[in-house]
């Protein structure tokens, strides 16, 4: 197993290398540099060269992407023009707070996506499974966006449920983590609303393929009762397919982070990611490139080692 | 086309939304017609088009003209859709939105599948070193989230129309290539393949004539869903004020405006953008249903979502 890890990791590293060589390719090529914008209505010829030189900006990209290697591998990202502050700590500080937001959706996504399918799938062909499916599949069409602004419309403008955005109310009086929790709900729901959509469906056809299988007439024919047959039997076959999938959906996962903080101003890596690339925050941006490239890679790797784990007919040897 | 009455009952009870129907006619465009659900999403679909691009000539108010005595007035006999925060009339522009909407989107999804089919193609045919080179790299760009690296781009690139339409063809390219490579394989190993590498057919014949026949009907289910999925994406990447620049109008931005005006409760201006946005997707995503069933075999609807 170990040895699998391994082997996949130094796999990954030519991804991500192919990825940071990538972006920051695009990023250098591209003119109007962030000297430009920093710089604004002052930026004279003389300023703005004067700018890049001392960021390094006016080395051949090839050097500056050595550099950028070498920095990394002494753990160094860089510092951000515009914030004040090392890339590490703006990573460290936003980073969480998207894993928390993302790790909680997967987690709520799966749970309701296994109990909407299966019940879809266990009543197959009722008025209660073609409901389900009406609203999976309407939720799977509507755009993220849309969803989020009708959310923050109806229940943080019209009946102040819950805040419109943030993380935290200074005004609140209750323990801070309340107020967290308060101002993660909005968008972990619309989060999960989009996931499991395309979860339901997928859980629900694959329920109803695996009941259609032998060894569920064998079960069934032994005499087990038809609960047992559900949920031990068939639930555990079919939910393997789905461990690969939400592997597979991380990097998709976080694209629709980006999305909801934008929406809900919620100061995660989607939203530092969205303000670098207006400022040209060039550090900022090759960091939060290489940490959801990172981040993807991890997810499909975990989702192959829980495979293998689940499924025992899969051998990593 | 190895359409058997059996792989297609198999593909029929295993597709997503199991509706007991079954073909009545042979030609495919009869029994996705048949469909009942397919058959709405063509009307519907229809009918949006329509509205986008017949509408302007019918409805002659101008998208642009700012009334500036009519602010963000809702809807009336007068605007229909009510008016934005520059008094620009509504419904005119959700006609025009529309055309630049489903242009960028339908460009999209056909250029990202025909790079994604040729790649696919090449790679299940090629087999050894190159397809697993080509898979490798397939690998690569299915870690990434696409959004970030379309972020990317287009804020560093004056966006345009036809930039859009390659940015979302670069990134969703690669699930069609990878679902193409399997039927290439699937395909290869059938005994009319061999037959015709037997008589000394050269490869690109045997692509042109036995592949890409055989392919077909999964890459026209995928073409299907892509187009829903581009059409997401142009609104999506519009809303975040990244697609196309302004006035030009399009669903995405005019619901990206619409966000500023919330705290006024100018329902008109978030919910008829987001509401078509959804029909046409919804329209698309069940003339697919219909195709995919109609070619009888068992196209997995890839998970990706967004962009």
């Amino acid at each position: 197993m170990a040895r699998v890890v391994l082997q996949r990791v130094l796999q990954s590293l030519p991804t991500l290398f192919f990825l940071t060589f990538l972006s920051f390719g695009l990023l250098h090529i591209v003119p109007g540099g962030p000297a430009v914008i920093m710089l604004g209505n002052n930026a004279t010829p003389q300023l703005i060269a004067q700018l890049n030189r001392s960021m390094g900006l006016n080395k051949p990209i090839y050097v500056q992407y050595a550099i950028w290697l070498e920095h990394l591998l002494h753990g160094n990202l860089g510092y951000a023009y515009t914030q004040h502050a090392s890339v590490l700590s703006l990573i460290g500080e936003n980073l969480p707070r998207t894993l928390i937001l993302v790790l909680t959706a997967i987690v709520l996504s799966h749970a309701i996506s296994i109990w909407l399918g299966v019940m879809q799938a266990t009543r197959n062909a009722t008025r209660r499974d073609h409901a389900i499916s009406v609203g999976t599949y309407f939720f799977y069409c509507m755009p993220v966006f849309w969803l989020g602004l009708m959310v923050v419309s109806v229940f943080a403008v019209d009946l102040r449920w819950f805040p419109s955005g943030g993380i935290s109310n200074p005004l609140s009086t209750g323990s801070p983590v309340a107020d967290y929790i308060d101002h993660l709900f909005l968008p972990v729901v619309v989060l999960v609303i989009g996931t499991v959509a395309g979860w339901t469906r997928f859980v629900r056809g694959s329920m109803v393929e695996t009941l259609d299988q032998d060894y569920i007439r064998t079960a069934r024919a032994k005499g087990i009762s038809e609960l047992r047959v559900f949920y031990v039997h068939a639930l555990r076959n079919s939910i393997i397919p789905l461990i690969t999938l939400a592997g597979m959906s991380l990097p998709g996962l976080f694209s629709g982070a980006l999305i909801i903080e934008m929406i809900f101003n919620y100061p995660g890596m989607g939203l530092l990611f969205w303000n670098a690339a207006q400022q040209r925050d060039f550090p900022v941006l090759m960091a939060v490139v290489l940490m959801v490239g990172v981040l993807g890679i991890l997810g499909n790797l975990l989702a192959d080692l829980l495979y293998a784990m689940v499924d025992p007919r899969i051998r990593y040897s | 086309m190895s359409t058997s009455e059996s792989s297609e009952a198999v593909a029929l009870k295993s597709s997503a939304s199991d509706d007991v129907w079954m073909p009545r006619s042979s030609s495919r465009t009869e029994r996705v017609w048949q469909h009942p659900l397919a058959r709405w999403g063509i009307i519907v679909l229809l009918a949006i088009i329509g509205f986008s691009f017949v509408g302007p000539s019918v409805y002659r108010a101008s998208a642009y003209t700012l009334h500036m005595t009519a602010l963000l007035q809702p809807p009336s006999a007068r605007f229909p859709l009510g008016t934005n925060n520059l008094g620009r009339n509504m419904l005119a522009r959700l006609m025009l939105g529309g055309q630049t909407s489903l242009e960028v989107g339908f460009a999209a999804a056909i250029a990202g599948m025909t790079i994604g089919v040729v790649y696919g193609l090449v790679a299940g045919y090629s087999g050894g070193f190159v397809d697993a080179l080509m898979m490798r790299i397939v690998d690569m760009l299915r870690a990434i989230p696409g959004l970030f690296l379309l972020l990317f781009v287009d804020a560093m690139v004056k966006p345009s129309p036809l930039i859009l339409v390659f940015l979302i063809a670069g990134i969703s390219w690669h699930g069609v290539s990878r679902l193409v490579r399997g039927e290439v394989l699937r395909i290869r190993s059938e005994g009319y393949v061999e037959a015709a590498v037997a008589a000394g057919a050269s490869k690109g014949l045997i692509m042109r004539q036995y592949l890409f026949p055989n392919a077909i009907g999964v890459i026209i289910v995928s073409t299907t869903f892509a187009i829903a999925d581009a059409i997401l994406a142009v609104a999506g990447l519009s809303f975040l004020g990244l697609g196309l620049p302004p006035p030009l109008p399009n669903w995405g931005a005019m619901l990206a405006n619409s966000m500023a005006y919330l705290p006024q409760n100018a329902w008109w201006l978030v919910y008829p953008p987001g509401f078509i946005i959804l029909l046409t997707v919804l329209s698309i995503n069940f003339i697919g249903d219909g195709v995919r069933a109609a070619f009888g075999r068992g196209v997995r609807r890839s998970a990706r979502r967004g962009a």
